[in-house]
């Protein structure tokens, strides 16, 4: 029940009984969206979007950290020569 | 980005698992908080990729899923009044009460509807000014604040024939039940992203030091998952305990005020019983005595709810992260989500749905017992 969906905020209205309203594109499907919880949330952002309601803009430098985390975590690894092998996540076997 | 696809990426995910099996020294249980995430984790199969010695558990995040049978029971007994319009979140609807769901009401006649947001129920009371609407209102902190957003809109509009059935609970009340219990074996948890979006993570901080474990607001996606345990794992190795955030992209610590602010005009924190776990004491929100007007509950008179789970169901066990869906005898023979007994086998966040639509069946789980 606590899905939220990411999607890019195609433009931003006021509804007829003055609800602060967007038009937000999941992947070229549209939807209307409540804003009044992300009411800093321009045209172009990325917002998640639970049950009809915005409920947080993606801050687009901190989306990279997980993969630069791993790349730190990678130098760190290389520089104390430990080797570690994958073993078959995702898949057959591979050696990351 | 679309920040979807790029945290489904498997040479990402072998990394972090590398990271993990790098870290992980001895045995660990971990509990994620939020049945999306235990989607998540079997879906993408991550339960079984997990060094031997993490065990994960499945929390009760899953609002669906804890809300009291009698609820149920009364929203059942509200759909058949002839004025009501009974509206609610898809999932509630084949949620089995005493004896029987809402889905089965609407079929012997209620008017029950199913709705994705619940402004739709307000819109649906402006167009339908005959008719009652009640909105069965259940949710985490994630969905309470869309609800208390119908509320207030209701409220400003002067609409007398809208009102809700509230069933809203909260996650760091439940979290302190699981860990005070004596039979707790959860070290570490990982909090529910989407709740943390909403109510930031400063809740936690008190949680993490009385009982001196890791909390690491984690997503819902593969690797958001796998940087969630590591981060957890990481920490119970080194001796340390506090609240780390890996949904940085989402979260903040201080989380939605302007949510936060509704919340409080809306709501006020009230004792709920939890479906399968009982009575939480301020687990819960309920409207405020300015709002009362809005609650069905003093609207409508509904008697004769029975209350009654089935005596097969262990759901409460489950949701306490004390035994696993397939350890269940009913499971997959009287419980299936074909012919559900309890909730967490008919919601798209249950854990016995996510193992049973999986395949963690119990043969399954018995040639894995054998094998480590």
């Amino acid at each position: 029940m606590c899905l939220g969906v990411p999607g890019k905020l195609i433009e931003i209205h006021e509804d007829p009984l003055g609800m602060h309203m967007g038009k937000v594109s999941f992947g070229g499907i549209t939807k209307q969206v409540c804003l009044a919880y992300t009411p800093e949330a321009e045209v172009g952002a990325y917002v998640v979007v639970h049950v009809g309601f915005a409920i947080s803009t993606i801050d687009e430098e901190e989306a990279k950290r997980v993969f630069t985390t791993l790349e730190e975590l990678g130098e760190l690894e290389a520089e104390l020569g430990r080797v570690v092998l994958s073993e078959g996540a995702f898949g057959e076997g591979s050696a990351a | 980005m679309r920040y979807v696809d790029e945290y489904r990426d498997g040479a990402a995910a072998r990394k972090w698992l590398d990271a993990l099996r790098a870290t992980v020294t001895q045995p660990w249980t971990l509990m994620e908080i939020c049945g999306g995430q235990t989607h998540t984790l079997l879906r993408s199969g991550i339960d079984r990729m997990l060094p031997e010695e993490i065990t994960l558990v499945h929390g009760p995040g899953c609002p669906v899923c804890v809300t009291p049978v009698e609820l149920i029971d009364k929203a059942v007994a509200l759909a058949r009044l002839p004025e009501v319009i009974l509206t609610s979140f898809g999932d509630m609807l084949r949620v089995p009460g005493s004896d029987t769901d809402l889905l089965t009401a609407k079929a012997r006649g209620g008017d029950v509807r199913m709705v994705y947001s619940p402004l739709d129920a307000v819109e649906l009371a402006r167009k339908n000014p005959d008719r009652e609407v009640v909105f069965f209102a259940v949710g985490f902190e994630t969905t309470a604040p869309a609800n208390a957003m119908a509320v207030w809109r209701a409220h400003q509009l002067g609409m007398p024939n809208f009102s809700i059935l509230s069933s809203h609970v909260l996650v760091p009340p439940a979290m302190e039940a699981i860990l005070s219990a004596p039979d707790n074996r959860v070290q570490g948890f990982l909090a529910a992203g989407h709740v943390c979006a909403v109510m930031g993570y400063w809740q936690y901080l008190p949680l993490a030091e009385k009982h001196e474990i890791p909390i690491t607001v984690t997503g819902f996606e593969p690797l958001d998952l796998f940087q969630g345990i590591w981060m957890t794992v990481k920490a119970l190795e080194e001796g340390r305990w506090g609240v780390e955030n890996q949904y940085t992209r989402t979260v903040t610590a201080e989380g939605n005020r302007p949510a936060q602010d509704l919340l409080r005009k809306v709501f006020r924190v009230v004792d709920r019983p939890w479906r399968g776990i009982g009575v939480i004491p301020e687990s819960g929100l309920g409207l405020r005595d300015e709002l009362a007007d809005f609650d069905a509950e003093r609207r409508f008179r509904v008697e004769g709810v029975g209350g009654e789970e089935s005596p097969l169901c262990i759901a409460g066990e489950i949701l306490r992260g004390l035994k696993k869906p397939h350890e269940c005898a009913a499971f997959g023979r009287e419980c299936t989500p074909e012919t559900p007994l309890g909730a967490p086998m008919v919601s798209s966040e249950g854990a016995c749905a996510a193992y049973h639509l999986y395949g963690r069946l119990a043969t399954d789980h018995l040639a894995t017992e054998t094998a480590s």
